[in-house]
This record gives structure tokens, sequence and C-alpha cells, in this order.
């Protein structure tokens, strides 16, 4: 009975845990992915129309940038216990406060990724005869991509990390197992859980790398020449 | 709605600041935490990076350090310390999570600085006859300076917010009036903590804002070149933080 000895002495690696709780381990893990998910989502659908309103009215910009970046400062427990009062105990609270933590990146990197277009290829497009909505997607969005989608990269990665607060409501995905296994001193089901967590926020990192790769076949070649020096816009910040 | 109004009596009740359990307790333990890992932090990361970044070595390790300390969630990191031999030193596994998730900010941004000073510049500093450590201190760090201290802000902050967590399993601070308006199901403490957390995660964020602005050493000749970048827009900082 080696294998349920694992379970008994409390190890940190219990291969018993993971089949006998593979039905818990896979329900926590499809709540993380689809609070994340809808999260970052929400949070692109809103960042999208700000940056181009921050973008078109400059005196916008500073109180907009601003306000993300006091909402970004506000620690997670803190941001979830807020929004407790509105929501109550529910899935929206977590949500909620991934979706603004989401907008501060988004709104900065969209922001930064039009501003730096080239006035030389919006010159050249509306020479083409391109309006104001045809140049927006067919030239400045490509353009702006690959800042957008590093952006949406530290946006997910960080939402991955920060769901699991949501525990302290019930809705943290794979913090759940990790709430109970620090109240019930299980040690396998933190570990696992933990492992998980980390495997996904890996899994979406290199994913919407792919995507960019993807989308943005033009970078490519400049890519690797740059890529022996760091880029500035990777050394972004993160909140707990 | 109602919780705001029961949060605001509870905040200006002279007996939430008192005893074991008050506020005044909780704030003065998470200041101390806060303090001293943060110090902890730089005396460990700024070196490597000032050095790293003087050498422009290590790059890749400096970058990705970063990248590694947001995939990884802090309230995880605390719990599984929490739960290792390590668990029965009182504070220490609190200690190490706060120093763990500093260190990266810190080293990213210092090493960044310092490799995005102007060659140029070091190569004139060091016909003049200056040795390396005499370039580092007075030509690359003062250079490198505003975002040394994007990186101290940025830990700074990192910790009050990863302290707040450390209440979860069972460390002081702030995060404990949280943690137990959840346990006692008092909205009102827990939306009157969260306000205490907030506010003290900003004025960290303030205070050190103004400081770097305020040390920075080179900040007469920077103001021509800030109001530069300001007129295309927006500042490449704005990316970065």
């Amino acid at each position: 009975m080696a294998a349920d000895n694992c379970l008994v002495a409390n190890d940190w690696i219990c291969g018993e845990y993971v089949r006998t709780r593979a039905h818990d381990l896979t329900a926590a893990t499809l709540q993380h992915l689809w609070i994340t998910g809808v999260s970052v989502a929400l949070a692109l659908v809103v960042a999208f129309p700000l940056a181009l309103v921050a973008r078109r009215w400059k005196p916008v910009a500073g109180p907009v940038l601003g306000f993300t970046t006091v909402l970004y400062t506000i620690p997670s427990l803190a941001m979830y216990s807020l929004l407790l009062p509105v929501f109550g105990i529910s899935a929206s609270v977590v949500v909620t406060g991934l979706v603004l933590y989401s907008l501060t990146i988004l709104v900065r990197n969209i922001l930064a990724g039009l501003q730096a277009v080239p006035e030389d290829a919006r010159e050249a497009a509306r020479g083409m005869g391109y309006g104001p909505l045809r140049l927006l997607l067919r030239v400045e969005l490509p353009l702006a991509l690959p800042t957008v989608m590093a952006g949406l990269r530290i946006a997910t990665v960080s939402a991955i990390s920060l769901t699991t607060v949501g525990a302290i409501v019930g809705y943290g995905g794979l913090g759940n197992l990790i709430y109970d296994g620090m109240n019930t001193l299980f040690k396998a089901e933190v570990l696992t859980a933990s492992a998980i967590c980390v495997a996904l926020a890996i899994a979406a990192d290199l994913l919407l790398l792919g995507v960019q790769r993807l989308l943005t076949p033009w970078t490519r070649t400049r890519r690797t020449a740059r890529s022996a020096r760091p880029s500035r816009a990777r050394t972004g910040e993160a909140a707990a | 709605m109602d919780a705001i109004g029961q949060a605001w009596t509870w905040l200006t009740t002279g007996a939430s600041w008192s005893g074991a359990d008050g506020i005044w307790h909780r704030l003065g333990e998470h200041v101390y935490l806060t303090v001293v890992c943060l110090a902890i932090s730089c005396v460990l990361a700024l070196p490597v990076a000032l050095v790293l970044g003087h050498l422009r070595r290590g790059g890749t390790l400096a970058i990705n350090l970063s990248n590694v300390g947001r995939a990884v969630p802090t309230f995880a990191v605390l719990v599984l310390l929490v739960l290792s031999p390590l668990g029965r030193y009182g504070q220490w596994p609190t200690v190490i999570a706060l120093v763990l998730f500093a260190v990266p900010p810190l080293l990213t941004n210092a090493y960044v600085g310092m490799t995005e000073v102007d060659r140029d510049v070091v190569e004139s500093a060091r016909g003049t006859g200056m040795t390396g450590g005499q370039i580092l201190l007075r030509v690359e760090l003062p250079l490198a300076f505003p975002l040394i201290m994007t990186g101290v802000r940025t830990a700074a902050v990192q910790i009050v917010a990863t302290a707040t967590l450390a209440a979860l399993p069972g460390g002081g601070g702030l995060g404990r009036l949280i943690t137990a308006g959840f346990a006692q199901q008092h909205t009102y403490q827990v939306v009157g903590g969260a306000v205490l957390v907030a506010a003290l995660a900003l004025l960290v964020e303030a205070v050190f804002a103004g400081a770097a602005r305020l040390g920075d050493p080179l900040r007469h000749q920077r103001r021509s070149r800030r109001k530069e970048v300001n007129s295309r827009g927006l500042s490449k900082r704005w990316v970065t933080e």
C-alpha cells in the first residue's frame, strides 16, 4: 500500500492524490481558466476604446493613465474586498478585480503601440485614400500589434497568478485548492495546484507568443536582430 | 451599500484602533515588515544588478527573472513556505516570500537602467582616465537613478501587497483585519481593512515617486529633456511600469 502512504505521510508529491482527486483538479483548473479568460477578454474590449479616446483627446490621457495606475497599485486582496459590498460573494468580484488590473497594462500598451506608428506610414495610407477607420484597422493596429500583444501576455500571466487570491470569496480556481490545503495542511494539494497554476501561466504566455508570431510574420526577421538587447516593454511589474 | 457606511463607522471608532487586533498594531506590523524586507531586498539585488549592468552581462537572467516573478502566484509561494520546514520559524516564511517577490523588479529595472546609459558617455569617461569603479559610481549610477528608483518603488508596492496576503496563512499585518472580517462575516471590517491597505499602498507609491524626483542627482539637467519627451505624447516610462 505504498501509494496510499503518501497521502497518510502528507508528502509534497503524491500520485495517489492526483489520481483520486482528478475531478477536483479539473474543476478548479476549468474555473481558473474561465475566470482569467473572461477577465482578460473584457479588459481588452474596454481598453481599446479607452486607449483610442486617450489618443484622440490628449487632456484625457493623463487622468486615464493616472487612474489606471492607482487601480494597479491596490493590492489584490484589498481590491476583491472593496468589490465585495458591490457584488456580494460571487465570481463577479474576482472578474471585476482582474479586469481593472488588466486594463492598466492594456491601455498603456495599446496607446504606446499606436503612438509608435511612424507618421510616414499614416501619411502614405492617407495619400492612398484611407479613411480614419480603415487607417486604424489596416495600418495602425497591425503596426501596433507587437506592443499590444506584449501587453496582452503580461496581463494574462498576471491575471492567472492573481486569480488564486479569489479563493477568499471561493472563486479562485486553483487558488481554492491552495486555500483548502493551507487550512488542512495538505501539502500535495497545495503543491499540485501551485504547479498547475504556473504551468497554465507559461502555457498561456507561449500560446499568445505563437499567436503574435502568426499575426505579425514581418517582425520575425527584425526580432532576431534586436533580441540581443533587452526590450523595455518586458520589464513590467506585477501586483500581488 | 450599507457596508460602506458601517466601514466608515468602524474606521472612525477609537476601539477599532487599539488592542492586539487593532488597526495601529496591524499597521505597525505591516510597515515594519515592509521596511525590513525592502532593505534586505535592496541589499541583495542592487549591488548585483549594478555590477551586471556595468559589465553588461547576464541580461537574460535579469530580464527573465521579472517574467518568472509574474507567473508564480504570491499566494501559492506564501502557503508553500508556511507548510515547509521553514514554517516553524515564525515570521521567516513571510520575510522570505516578500524578499523573493521584491528582488525581480529591483534587479530588472536597475539592470536595464545601467545598460541604457549611453555607451559614448561611458567611453568618454574612460577616456578621461576614470576607473571602472569610478565610472559605475559617478557616471552610470546617476544616469540610471530614475529607473533604479522605479524598481525600488515597484518593489515597495509589491511588498505591501504581498504582506497583505501573508495574513491568509496566519501572518501579521493589515491583511489580518480583512481575513478576520471574512471569518466573522463582518463586511464592514473587510471593506475598512481594504481601504487601509489600499491607502498604504498608494501612500508608499507616492512617497517613492516623490523621493525619485527629489533625489535625482541630475534633476535639473533632465527637466529640459523630459519636456521634449512629453511633447511627443507619452514618455517611455509608461510602457515599462
